[in-house]
């Protein structure tokens, strides 16, 4: 997984609130695999008209952000489907911190296993980064180890959890962790079916 | 003596490994279940050339792009591929398949109950948001991302934090008419589609009790719409009775032996939770969502809400939305006319809510088109010895097979852009059925109203045989 500690980058101003993972990705394109990726298919129907030209007035339509690599949000980012193909949608757009008051925890969960911050920062400090983005050109800094944007003047903090802070930093992948208590795990599985054979399924794997 | 634990404690407690000095816990996963769209985190395993650790603890559904008429041939290649790879999968490493042709096959939160998988005190695991649905028998039951379905297929553990405790204690009784359906959409508007966020919810109080599995399972499904990381209601002899016979629940001396280990899962007097919410049952009436978020939801007797000028975020939110759903502000709900109904999804299409949507429906004709898809093939056949496949019939409407179909539209069943239909699904959000598509929820009974009269409608308006 890629680390990440610091970010210089461009901010999409988005603004809204209880974005969705079907708006995100809407589910007609997951079938596809993501050789071609799927950056093209982020916040689709919101971005795009009917006849595949942009929207004109949608925050990602603008040019200025077409290299966007932060996403400023209202609440509620991310609700919704465990898709995780809405992580994928960002990702591939180049989005790689998205900063809002609150996220769905499956999505939250699933942004950083794939490398990208989800950064928790109060209504307040939304608002008044929502307002600084234009007078700098859309510039930020995102600072994980001081867990602060800097906006021209502005300097704001957010959260995030610091169990997840510190798999980003050090871009940790879960399934080499895990490896290393194999041994606990056979233990646990061995006593569990002991103490509560009733645990496993009655009728075999071949059903 | 130690502190009185809730029976989310007792879940969690039980299930831990090997804690990490940074909180997090390594879990124990009792039931994985994988359906075609999981394709994803099977790449994932052949990347790291890694075998599924556990596949007798591993079932796989087809439900999200099962087409549900005509399904033995599959017209759309990728959906095709994808049904096929998950049988491949089921083959090659040796789980258990609810395959299309598969009798009991069904919505994976439909067939995991009906098949005994779900049980009270497992930890239960898919690559679906609505997992909560099988906290219903007090299990710890939540949705995963494709990299943790990975994680649990390599290793059959999951590294999680522990959550914050709510509770939601509903007293009183539910009035006649009044649903899990419309007490689920009642707690969201109250406490808003992020107001359990981080928490376990776990439900409570003698209306919760009084209800049944059924109703239990839409409670707990609906509870991801309100942030939940997962929900649960605690398992009681309403628990144990559907449990009995079922084909992979424990038997005999084994069930004696569950049952008494299950009595134990209760929230102790005097536990703690981090947040409690207290609901009289008595004011829940039927409810229906006006807007773009499972939060915005009223009762049918209300209006499409005002514009709040004091707060331009929510007026602004609220125009968007509005716009959207094709409403006026202050437009009574009941007077809003709708294009199709949807009877189906893990949420609403189980016996009871296909019986409930039927006795509103016999001797009465839709007005409008509508699609019934049963949540199992196995409810399916029950409903028709039932003859309620007649009744929806007769009214009208299709009666297909079963798979999520036109709750997340990804098999074709989808509404047309601009086409408003009253659906007993979970979520409302913008292009959720169909690009376009306006959605707007409710009960199977509403639904059933809905469909009769051609608009949003409110059902204790309209006799039944049962009253």
């Amino acid at each position: 997984m890629e680390r990440f500690t610091r970010l210089e980058a461009f901010a999409a101003p988005l603004g809204l609130a209880n974005v969705d993972t079907d708006q995100l990705i809407p589910a007609r394109f997951m079938k596809r695999s993501r050789a071609e990726g799927y950056g093209q298919f982020l916040l689709h129907d919101l971005r795009f008209e009917a006849d595949g030209s942009p929207k004109p007035g949608f925050v990602l339509s603008d040019p200025r952000h077409a290299r966007a690599k932060v996403l400023v949000a209202g609440r509620n980012f991310g609700t919704g489907s465990s898709r995780e193909a809405a992580v994928y949608a960002l990702w591939d757009f180049g989005i790689r911190c998205v900063i809002a008051p609150s996220f769905g925890d499956i999505f939250a969960s699933n942004a950083v296993k794939n490398g990208l911050l989800p950064a928790v920062m109060p209504e307040s400090g939304v608002e008044a980064l929502m307002e600084a983005l234009p007078g700098v050109g859309y510039a930020v800094a995102v600072d994980l180890e001081a867990c602060t944007v800097r906006c021209g003047d502005l300097a704001l903090a957010f959260s995030v959890d610091p169990v997840r802070r510190l798999q980003l930093l050090n871009g940790w992948d879960d399934i080499d962790l895990t490896r290393r208590h194999l041994p606990e795990i056979a233990a646990f599985r061995e006593a569990r079916l002991a103490a509560q054979p009733w645990t496993m399924p009655r009728l075999g794997a071949a059903g | 003596m130690s502190a009185p634990r809730t029976l989310f404690d007792k879940l969690w407690d039980s299930h831990v490994i090997t804690q990490r000095e940074d909180g997090e816990a390594l879990l124990w996963v009792d039931r994985h279940f994988v359906h075609e769209g999981s394709h994803h985190a099977f790449r994932k395993l052949d990347e790291k050339a890694a075998p599924l650790a556990e596949p007798g603890l591993t079932f796989g559904v087809a439900d999200h792009y099962v087409p549900t008429r005509n399904r033995h041939v599959i017209g759309d290649k990728e959906v095709a591929g994808m049904v096929d790879r998950l049988s491949a999968n089921a083959a090659r490493h040796g789980f258990r398949l609810f395959g299309l042709d598969d009798p009991a096959q069904g919505i994976v939160h439909v067939v995991g109950p009906e098949q005994g998988l779900t049980l009270p005190g497992l930890l239960i695991v898919c690559g679906d948001s609505h997992t909560s649905t099988h906290g219903a028998f007090g299990a710890y039951a939540f949705g995963i991302g494709a990299s943790e379905v990975a994680h649990v297929l390599m290793t059959q553990t999951l590294w999680q934090r522990k959550p914050k405790r709510m509770r939601v204690t509903v007293s009183g009784m539910l009035a006649p008419h009044i649903t899990a359906k419309d007490l689920a959409l009642h707690v969201i508007a109250r406490i808003g589609a992020n107001g359990a966020q981080g928490h376990a919810l776990e439900y409570d109080g003698s209306a919760i009790t009084a209800l049944s599995m059924e109703g239990r399972l839409t409670l707990c499904n609906m509870s991801i719409e309100a942030g939940a990381r997962c929900a649960m209601v605690g398992p009681d002899e309403t628990t144990f009775a559907w449990v009995r016979g079922r084909p992979y629940a424990p038997s005999g001396a084994d069930l004696d032996a569950a049952i008494e280990s299950w009595r134990g899962l209760t929230t102790e007097p005097g536990s703690v939770f981090d947040r409690e919410v207290a609901i009289e049952a008595a004011e829940v009436v039927p409810i229906v969502t006006w807007g773009v978020s499972p939060e915005d939801a009223l009762p049918i007797t209300g209006r499409v809400p005002m514009p709040d000028l004091a707060d331009p975020a929510r007026a602004a939110y609220l125009a968007d939305a509005l716009g959207y759903m094709g409403l006026e502000p202050g437009q009574k709900l009941s007077d809003v006319a709708i294009d199709r109904v949807f009877i189906g999804s893990c949420t609403n299409a189980r016996l009871e809510d296909l019986r409930a949507a039927a006795a509103v429906l016999e001797g009465r004709k839709a007005r409008v088109p509508g699609l019934v898809s049963p949540g199992s093939s196995l409810v399916k056949r029950q409903a028709e010895a039932e003859g309620l496949d007649r009744i929806f019939i007769a009214a009208g409407l299709d009666w297909a097979e079963s798979g999520c179909s036109m709750c997340v539209g990804m098999n074709g069943d989808l509404v047309g852009a601009g086409e408003r239909c009253a659906s007993t699904t979970n979520r409302n959000f913008r292009g959720r059925q169909g690009q376009g598509a306006r959605t707007h929820l409710m009960s199977p009974a509403m639904v059933a109203a809905a469909a009769v009269t051609g608009r949003l409608a409110d059902v204790r308006d309209l006799p039944t045989r049962e009253g």
